[in-house]
């Protein structure tokens, strides 16, 4: 019988471990996604090469076996531990910034070269251009991809269980352990990933709202869809 | 390098040297020629594809010269002394020779992100180091000027296309440049917007000692703001002279020809 302690008790600090887990790994990720994406726009080719490097070789490594070197393999390397928590969060973060960084730079190709150019007129340089011009653009056209890995982030961070990370899904796993109850162990942990997606979802839907607001294309919050003014279109015109 | 006496009335603001632009096989413009007196407003006409936006685009550093050089108010701009040997120039030369020129595009290209004082006053405060407080104030001057001041606080989004050339005007004129570039700038207007953008730069042109270089198919505007009219063909000048002369008597055929489809 799986009873309600064995949810204070396992469950909930294991929904803690992965909330932490989730958050430092896309903190993480979202570092090496803008730092390697907009280095891959770089004008030195051999920028753009490293950067280009960097992306092929953590998209295509498995985040698992990663996972297991850096616990396992590093240690015998370096005679020195990674706590097992952070071992998680980099292996994620370095992955899902692999994935990130070609969201950000799919972005910026996206900006029109007028921009850049209006950058050019006005005297701003590459860095000035990149900072207030190019990634405040492309920043609308992010947040929906970035949701997608977020959730593939957080449903991945159930991959630290395997190096004893007390997550979520190590908790499950002990509580099955404990009551032989398979079933409603495991259509638990479903719901709770489901939720805590869901929630995120949700989350990313006001980041959208709020960015497209910042380049003028919508409202920032839905019960403001009416403005007191009179629309802009009808009062200028050919003055 | 400066040459001090360059910035009196008269002298050479702008000088294209042989200036050969190439895409592919196609030559633009071929071994060019040209120059620009400080204070004068000069517009170029002729057929498109005759090289008339590329002399701009050169100017504004957004494409390089194949050959040749541009020198601009006595500093090479596509060019940089060193070590005694002439070189291309580098990107730190290039954005402060950039500094003394200015360009209104076709398309407007305002920064959709920012509202329409930010967008006036972001490069002052960034580029030249302005105070905050003083570029907020000569951005609404100029957008005063431009006749915007009620729509400080809008997106572009929220302007018609008229109003945003304008406030692209305000933009360019925000930074000082010594030359002003107007590359087609109501082409993209529908019809009934082009009067509010055109008097505008009337004003400006008579109003202030801007040195401007337009590129334009309103050709009423050219004869009132232009000290001097260039006529080019196949990447060459055709014709130069006095708007007077060259839309009333024009010498050659090909101008005649050209006047004939746009008057």
């Amino acid at each position: 019988m799986m009873t309600s302690g064995m949810f204070q008790n396992y469950f909930l600090p294991g929904i803690w471990i992965t909330i932490q887990v989730t958050v430092y790994s896309a903190a993480l990720a979202a570092v090496v996604a803008f730092t390697i994406g907009t280095l891959r726009t770089s004008r030195l080719w051999i920028v753009r090469f490293l950067a280009g490097a960097y992306f092929e070789i953590f998209r295509g490594m498995s985040a698992l076996v990663m996972l297991f070197w850096l616990a396992f393999s590093l240690p015998l390397i370096l005679q020195w531990q990674l706590v097992p928590m952070y071992a998680g969060v980099l292996a994620l973060g370095l992955t899902y910034g692999a994935y990130g960084s070609e969201v950000v730079r799919g972005a910026l190709a996206a900006v029109p070269v007028a921009q850049r150019e209006a950058g050019v007129a006005l005297g701003f340089s590459r860095a000035q251009r990149l900072r207030r011009i190019e990634i405040p653009q492309a920043w609308p056209e992010m947040v929906p991809p970035f949701n997608n890995l977020l959730i593939e982030l957080l449903k991945g961070t159930a991959l630290v269980s395997v190096i004893g990370v007390a997550d979520m899904t190590y908790a499950g796993n002990l509580v099955r352990l404990g009551s032989n109850e398979s079933a409603p162990v495991y259509t638990l942990l479903l719901v709770l990933y489901f939720a805590m997606a869901f929630v995120l979802t949700r989350g990313m839907r006001v980041v959208e709202r709020v960015a497209k607001a910042g380049v003028g294309q919508a409202d920032p919050l839905t019960f403001r869809r009416t403005k007191a003014t009179a629309p802009a279109t009808t009062s200028g015109g050919a003055r | 390098m400066t040459n001090d006496t360059s910035r009196a009335n008269g002298a050479e603001l702008v000088r294209f040297d042989k200036v050969t632009k190439r895409f592919g096989e196609v030559t633009v413009l071929d071994e060019l020629d040209f120059s620009v007196a400080t204070n004068k407003h000069v517009t170029l006409i002729g057929p498109s594809g005759s090289g008339k936006t590329t002399i701009l685009r050169l100017l504004m550093t957004l494409l390089k010269p194949d050959e040749g050089t541009i020198t601009v108010d006595g500093e090479l701009l596509t060019h940089e002394q060193k070590n005694g040997k002439l070189v291309r120039a580098g990107e730190r030369h290039t954005r402060e020779v950039r500094k003394k020129i200015g360009m209104v595009f076709q398309q407007f290209n305002l920064f959709p992100n920012m509202k329409v004082q930010r967008n006036v006053m972001e490069a002052p405060v960034h580029v030249l180091g302005l105070d905050k407080d003083e570029a907020a104030q000569r951005a609404k001057d100029l957008i005063e000027l431009v006749g915007l001041t009620e729509h400080l606080d809008k997106y572009p989004s929220q302007l018609s296309g008229g109003q945003q050339q304008r406030v692209a005007i305000a933009r360019a004129l925000a930074m000082r440049p010594q030359v002003l570039l107007l590359d087609e700038v109501t082409s993209a207007l529908d019809p009934e917007l082009v009067a509010g953008v055109l008097d505008v730069l009337s004003d400006i042109a008579h109003s202030t000692d801007i040195t401007m270089i337009c590129v334009t198919h309103e050709m009423s505007f050219a004869r009132d703001i232009s000290d001097r009219v260039l006529m080019f063909d196949k990447g060459k000048i055709v014709e130069s002279g006095s708007p007077e002369k060259i839309f009333s008597d024009p010498e050659h055929d090909r101008t005649r020809e050209f006047l004939s489809t746009v008057l």
